[in-house]
């Protein structure tokens, strides 16, 4: 079973990210997406910049692999997704149907197909397969027992990854809810994201932590955290990925290599993970249940 | 481009009362589902059973005008058979397109029913020309819709560059995200618009009045609540007023309908093929209101765009029966982003 750690979904400054980076090519990462998903307004990384990260993890012994944008809008969100695919020293995360077409017209078979791309049944699996995917990744909202009857079902054999750590990404939009907040448009948005090491919380007028308002994405305000639930990912899963978050991440990759290596129980796992989340736990996805639910099997 | 392209009006019928008001106010198309999970408005009380499609099907055929049949919810291992058996019953109840977003689905009704029209669904998430020529090339989809999420001049790229005949929403409810790749209602919920063909629903509501105000939740969770001068809306999860760093307000959205009336001329001129209006589980009353504005606007455009001018009477007509009575042109004018 590998780790991988997805894309950073964050803004943070320049140096921080490639602070950040320097330090997972010490952890025990065995998978590292990499790149801008969430908006193409950020830059503080350039597709240069992610190209030299990418080569500095490869040469740390990590599969780097580059994640295109979840939503596209214009040409030149076409154009960047272009030069991802033209390049052929790493593998390409395909978030997009854009991404699949350019993809499989480029004779590529060695993409990994996204977690948005909303697959659902081994039908549609099957044809991002014959079209060159030899990973994919289950939406984040399908359950356990979903996945293993889709893999039981004629399902083509590429290698299945969970998302098993983080903020759940549960949408996104054109408009920027950063950006709203401070009474700006997505256009003029002054960048005030930059910095927001966990994004923006997003609480119930009781004053419960919800949501988090990331750009033009949301996610849950709980971290979605599978941990404790190892036994049953491991019938499905062959990679599991954790999400980065402003602080700890190392140390959380440390504990799911920990745990997969059974020098830790998964509920040991869990209760030392409690230390290193920025909010309460969840997990009702991965049980059929709704995400934002905390489930433990009686 | 081209101004003088039909653009067909295509509205909702959550029932079949609803199907024939669209029709007699001027509908070209209409659009419904089953009464199931295989559509994404699988509500308590809407939809059609076989009967009232096929009865539904004459009376928009007589008439001249065309069904198209939503199955736009992602079918899973589980369930997959429900969905073919739902491809299966539309293509016998001779329906004129039906509109799908699962590319597995697609695949099976290509094979199995190679003359049956298909239209990529708003759930299908294609923002871009390259993803609809995808769906183009695999699977011979004849008609996109567009998620609300682009600028005027980005749905002209899109035309532009596809020969696919792009279809946009032109008025009612609005989805601030993309629509196919948003999981809030299932989060709260544990039910989504992609697997359930429900955001939201009606049966995890919870309206509570208090002494603060009336409380609206969602499987507990408060949306919002309101003062005893203030309408209460439905708790839709996205545009309930929410705290971010001390402030409360509509954090996502405010409760509003999409409108896009004034856009008409130029989304003729760019060459859509259709405008879409939001709303199965709108009333018949709701049905015959809009498809007769929005009647009158396309054939007016259709006549002359160059002098086309919204009459302040339509816009009257329709924000009776927009959410929160207001109404926005959303992502199309980009300062809305």
């Amino acid at each position: 079973m590998k780790i991988a750690l997805g894309p950073l979904l964050y803004y943070w400054s320049r140096q921080e990210t490639l602070d950040f980076y320097a330090q997972i090519a010490q952890s025990p990462a065995d998978i590292v997406y990499l790149g801008e998903t969430v908006c193409s307004r950020r830059h503080e990384l350039r597709a240069d910049d992610w190209l030299e990260v990418a080569a500095m993890l490869k040469a740390a012994g990590k599969e780097a692999v580059l994640s295109s944008q979840s939503l596209i809008e214009s040409e030149s969100d076409l154009k960047a997704l272009r030069r991802i695919v033209a390049q052929d020293e790493f593998r390409v995360e395909a978030n997009d149907m854009s991404a699949v077409q350019l993809l499989a017209k480029a004779g590529r078979r060695d993409w990994i197909a996204g977690p948005t791309l909303n697959i659902f049944n081994p039908h549609t699996l099957s044809m991002l397969a014959e079209a060159g995917a030899t990973r994919w990744m289950a939406p984040p909202e399908m359950s356990g027992t979903v996945l293993a009857e889709l893999l039981a079902s004629g399902a083509p054999a590429i290698e299945t990854e969970v998302l098993a750590w983080g903020r759940l990404p549960l949408a996104h939009s054109a408009r920027c809810f950063t950006a709203r907040h401070f009474n700006l448009q997505k256009d003029t948005c002054e960048f005030r994201c930059l910095g927001m090491k966990d994004g923006l919380v997003l609480r119930t007028r009781e004053g419960e932590p919800f949501l988090t308002l990331n750009g033009v994405q949301t996610q849950s305000a709980r971290v979605h955290n599978l941990l404790g639930d190892l036994p049953q990912l491991r019938e499905t899963a062959q990679v599991l990925r954790v999400s980065p978050q402003g602080d700890d991440t190392v140390r959380v990759l440390e504990l799911f290599r920990d745990a997969i290596a059974g020098k830790l129980s998964p509920q040991d796992a869990f209760g030392q993970s409690k230390a290193l989340m920025v909010e309460a736990p969840c997990n009702g996805f991965w049980h059929g249940r709704p995400g934002v639910e905390q489930y433990v099997s009686a | 481009m081209t101004s003088n392209t039909k653009i067909e009006l295509v509205c909702p019928a959550g029932s079949l009362p609803a199907l024939k008001t669209a029709v007699d106010h001027g509908a070209d198309c209409v659009y419904l589902g089953f009464k199931d999970a295989t559509n994404a408005r699988n509500f308590t009380g809407l939809n059609f059973d076989a009967k009232a499609m096929t009865e539904g099907v004459r009376y928009a055929h007589d008439r001249k005008r065309k069904v198209l049949v939503a199955l736009n919810t992602y079918p899973q291992a589980g369930n997959w058979s429900g969905w073919t058996a739902a491809v299966d019953r539309a293509a016998d109840l001779g329906i004129d397109a039906v509109i799908v977003a699962d590319p597995g689905l697609m695949a099976y009704a290509q094979k199995k029913h190679p003359q049956l029209r298909l239209h990529l669904s708003v759930q299908g998430s294609a923002t871009t020309y390259e993803a609809i020529n995808f769906y183009a090339e695999r699977f011979g989809i004849q008609r996109a819709v567009l998620p609300r999420v682009l600028s005027l001049p980005q749905v002209q790229h899109v035309i532009a560059n596809t020969q696919v005949e792009i279809e946009v929403f032109g008025f009612g409810g609005l989805c601030v995200m993309v629509e196919g790749r948003c999981a809030l209602s299932a989060y709260a919920t544990g039910e989504s618009p992609n697997c359930n063909g429900a955001c939201s629903p009606g049966k995890h509501v919870r309206w509570e009045q208090t002494p603060k105000g009336m409380e609206t939740r969602l499987n507990g969770i408060l949306i919002d609540r309101f003062d005893d001068g203030e309408r209460a809306g439905y708790p839709t999860l996205c545009k309930g007023r929410f705290d971010v760093n001390g402030e409360t307000y509509y954090a996502i959205e405010e409760p509003t309908s999409l409108n896009t009336l004034e856009l008409l001329p130029d989304l003729a001129r760019a060459g859509v093929r259709a405008i879409k209006i939001e709303g199965r589980q709108r009333s018949p009353a709701y049905v015959a209101q809009v498809t007769r504005v929005w009647r009158e606007a396309i054939d007016r455009v259709m006549r002359d765009a160059d002098s086309f001018a919204v009459q302040p009477a339509w816009i009257a007509e329709l924000d009776k029966v927009s959410e929160g009575r207001s109404h926005t042109l959303g992502a199309y004018y980009r300062p809305w982003k």
